[in-house]
């Protein structure tokens, strides 16, 4: 039915086709991006990115900060706190948020200390052990004891709920107890605080270890878990804004070199004591 | 189809098998979409649909969140059903089916229907975000979204296209149509329920995706004032409120009812402009 | 049919789409593959098999093997189940429902498709972890990976299945009536042959969902990464890993972590290719 002709006629035609159809994609994409007004730290919009724990009261402190100053946006995003610190060192944000103290590696970036968040060990609200040592706990982290009884609760075996690799809760928390990632033997991991708190409610033999702030949240609310003391030490927002609770991570917003006045201007309203009532309606502790 | 004038409701095992998954299939839906209804039915009001979010999205509305959705959706869409179309277009009708270039299409299609939705995320950022320079915005969201739609847009429509008989394709070339002619008259129209399918499983894996816009429509959850600007979507401030931040649940879960209501009107209105024309056996 | 511009402009914005559509996936794979490359070449390829899985332990391990099948085995189980229960409903919506039943029983579906991930992740994990719990701890495990998996996939393939059902002409379908054939002989032996195309399209999408559902498997499957000796033990599947760790993850940590993200696109084009071979070449 068909020549050949016709057939190499076609498809030189469509090869031309295909070639203007693709220049005209590619000139669209330029003109597209060079509308674009995302460049952060020289003009437009303040670009804050990282840590998701921090995102929501970065969020709400960037609307006072907007209704305070209009004409002012600052666009806050998530990524994780390494995301954060490379954003950053990369010029792609002005301000990172890091959900922990900064490291050795990074002495080329700044940080701003926003507020501090306890860590401390939830189980479930049924189970009749209130406090264990620190010895208990790194014996069931580590999988050696794997019943309740032993550590004087009723019968049962432990649920093991562990954070994630890299996060710095867990950094805070095995860091404490002088523990290596690979030493725990884990019976759930866990992402996020929420996470951790469903996990542990839904089991009544789970012990688990998030913010202080999201447990007493939770508590509040009727959610079905207890926090225990750690060597005494009950676990509170007040006893981690007096300092006398151990297990305790800094939340922080780095910055690289000098700062362009409304990146400055910026921190300064998240430290200051107007922003107290946004830490606090967060549950994480204010600093002064 | 088997349009007799009585219902056999059932006949053996089979009648009764079938019937048992659907009714689970309603049990589960049921299931999962009630103990939603049940934890943020509470939450819902006027209010919510047409105010901000104050209070990190625990109090005030979701309207900024409601126009960003559209508008991802709207980019979404208005990228992959054209192109997707297109090719599917192209690997049913226009192409050899043992071809090189339909080979390397179904290819990549199926490769790319697996693709985790993270690395998607991940892809569009670095991709555009940051090599297109579009930054966080919705156009990035979309176009991500978009990507990770094709496959299923492209698949069903191309099932559209071989459910048409190949009696019209022929009555056609008797006529002496054009393929053109005879693909944008006869053939597009009337694979349309194809195309609905696709548009169904595009809008709901659309509306659904949470990883992939994170990275790249964002987490803003201002009012956009164009598409170049950063945007929540619906299932972000879902994700956001239910793990992210303390007391958010309950209204996560209402922001979760509101979506599925934009679900069932969206998939409607697919359903209705995709059958209208199709008189086929009207069984969408 | 004499060649015509109309003609060969339309098969060339066709040539276009396909194209559009196969280069998303090479630029997916190039830029997984670039931002792996690191991990790579400072780890090296066996150490991925060899070691277990402490990235951030002072001395890091980086084995994946134990999320390598923890993915491959979710993913196979939940397509083996929603395989016959996505059939099966979409043998409902065309042989044994009544019309107006269908219409809603097809809309049921669609909106399942469309409830994101972290929706059913939360009612996985606030409803069915507890719930396997009584059997054995800790709940998190395979089998809420599977079950969460497959509630989310059979719409998929019930979608997929209806529209090549209503696509088997219906000549066929009348003449194995007036076969006198019963019911159940006509959709096991005359429809669903006829449809296998079809269906096969629908369950290799539904298996790329599968193995790329991210949210919801993080929140359901107990992030432990071991080899599971029982459906009861948790497991860690290669994009919850991805999605776990990325976000804190320095640089080797984040470039294993991009091995890993190969290494599930490596396996599905696998599979995807065994597909390929095992069907023949596509029907024209």
């Amino acid at each position: 039915m068909k020549s050949s002709k016709f057939v190499a006629a076609k498809l030189a035609r469509g090869r031309v086709a295909v070639g203007l159809l693709a220049l005209c994609l590619v000139l669209l994409v330029t003109a597209c991006s060079s509308e674009d007004s995302g460049h952060p730290a020289s003009a437009g919009p303040l670009v804050v990115t990282g840590s998701s724990t921090v995102a929501p009261l970065i969020s709400d402190l960037a609307k006072a900060y907007e209704a305070r100053n209009p004409g002012v946006r600052v666009d806050v995003q998530t990524g994780g706190s390494s995301r954060g610190i490379s954003d950053v060192r990369q010029d792609l944000a002005a301000i990172g948020m890091v959900s922990r103290a900064l490291g050795e590696t990074e002495a080329d970036l700044t940080g701003h200390l926003l507020a501090l968040d306890g860590v401390a060990l939830i189980v479930h609200a049924s189970n009749s052990v209130a406090d264990l040592s620190p010895e208990q706990v790194i014996e069931i982290y580590a999988g050696r004891i794997s019943d309740w009884a032993v550590v004087g609760g009723s019968p049962g075996p432990i649920t093991v709920v562990h954070k994630a690799d890299g996060r710095s809760t867990q950094d805070v928390f095995l860091g404490h107890f002088k523990m290596d990632p690979a030493d725990v033997r884990a019976s759930v991991v866990i992402g996020d605080n929420e996470q951790g708190v469903k996990s542990v409610a839904g089991n009544p033999g789970a012990i688990g270890y998030v913010s202080i702030g999201a447990a007493e949240a939770s508590e509040k609310l009727q959610v079905p878990i207890k926090l225990l003391a750690l060597n005494g030490h009950a676990a509170t927002s007040e006893a981690v804004a007096q300092g006398s609770f151990p297990l305790v991570r800094e939340l922080n917003l780095v910055t690289k070199g000098d700062l362009a006045p409304l990146a400055q201007n910026f921190i300064a309203f998240a430290r200051s004591g107007d922003a107290r009532k946004f830490v606090e309606a967060h549950y994480f502790v204010a600093v002064d | 189809m088997l349009s007799g004038k009585t219902i056999r409701w059932s006949d053996g095992v089979l009648g009764a098998a079938v019937w048992a998954v659907a009714i689970g299939t309603f049990g589960i839906f049921a299931w999962v979409v009630g103990d939603v209804a049940l934890r943020g039915m509470s939450e819902l009001s006027l209010g919510f649909l047409y105010e901000s979010p104050s209070n990190a999205g625990r109090a005030g509305g979701i309207a900024p969140i409601l126009v960003s959705t559209g508008l991802i959706l709207a980019v979404c869409l208005g990228v992959s059903v054209p192109i997707g179309v297109g090719a599917a277009a192209l690997l049913a009708e226009f192409t050899r089916s043992d071809g090189a270039l339909g080979r390397f299409v179904r290819v990549s299609l199926d490769v790319l229907s697996g693709v985790p939705s993270i690395v998607f995320g991940l892809f569009g950022n670095a991709f555009f975000c940051v090599a297109l320079g579009l930054g966080f915005s919705i156009v990035s969201g979309g176009l991500t979204l978009a990507c990770m739609v094709l496959p299923l847009v492209i698949r069903a429509t191309e099932e559209g296209f071989r459910a048409v008989p190949d009696d019209i394709r022929q009555g056609a070339a008797a006529l002496g149509l054009s393929r053109a002619s005879t693909f944008l008259k006869l053939l597009l129209p009337a694979a349309l329920p194809g195309l609905g399918v696709g548009l169904a499983l595009g809008i709901g894996r659309a509306l659904a995706e949470t990883a992939a816009l994170l990275f790249t429509s964002g987490y803003v959850d201002r009012m956009p004032t164009s598409v170049f600007d950063s945007g929540r979507a619906l299932s972000i401030h879902v994700y956001d409120l239910a793990m992210n931040v303390t007391g958010g649940e309950p209204r996560a879960c209402a922001t979760a009812l509101v979506l599925v209501a934009i679900l069932v009107a969206a998939n409607s209105a697919a359903a209705r402009l995709t059958t209208r024309g199709s008189g086929q056996s009207g069984n969408q | 049919m004499l060649p015509s511009t109309k003609d060969a402009l339309l098969i060339g914005v066709l040539r276009a789409c396909a194209l559009v559509a196969g280069a998303v996936l090479l630029l997916i794979v190039a830029f997984v593959a670039r931002d792996s490359w690191p991990a790579l070449r400072d780890v090296g390829v066996t150490r991925f098999f060899t070691d277990s899985w402490s990235p951030t332990s002072a001395e890091p391990g980086f084995g994946i093997t134990p999320m390598i099948l923890a993915t491959l085995i979710t993913s196979a189980c939940a397509v083996a189940l929603a395989t016959p229960i996505g059939i099966a409903s979409a043998v409902f919506a065309q042989f044994y429902a009544p019309k107006r039943v269908a219409t809603v029983q097809r809309r049921v579906i669609e909106l399942l498709a469309g409830i994101p991930s972290v929706v059913y992740g939360l009612w996985g994990l606030v409803v069915l972890v507890p719930l396997l719990l009584q059997f054995a701890p800790p709940g998190q495990s395979l089998l809420a990976g599977v079950l969460v998996l497959t509630v989310m996939i059979l719409p998929t393939v019930a979608l997929m299945a209806d529209i090549a059902i209503a696509a088997v002409p219906a000549t066929t379908l009348q003449a194995a009536h007036a076969l006198a054939l019963r019911r159940s002989s006509i959709v096991l032996k005359v429809a669903l042959p006829a449809a296998r195309p079809g269906i096969m399209t629908g369950v290799v999408l539904a298996a790329g969902r599968a193995i790329g559902e991210t949210m919801a498997v993080l929140m359901v499957c107990g992030n432990v990464v071991k080899v599971p000796g029982s459906f009861f033990d948790p497991v860690r599947t290669l994009t919850a890993n991805i999605a776990l760790e990325m976000g804190y993850a320095l640089t080797d940590h984040r470039a294993a972590l991009f091995v890993s993200g190969l290494c599930l696109l490596l396996v599905w084009m696998a599979l995807v290719a065994a597909n390929g071979m095992a069907r023949g070449t596509e029907r024209a």
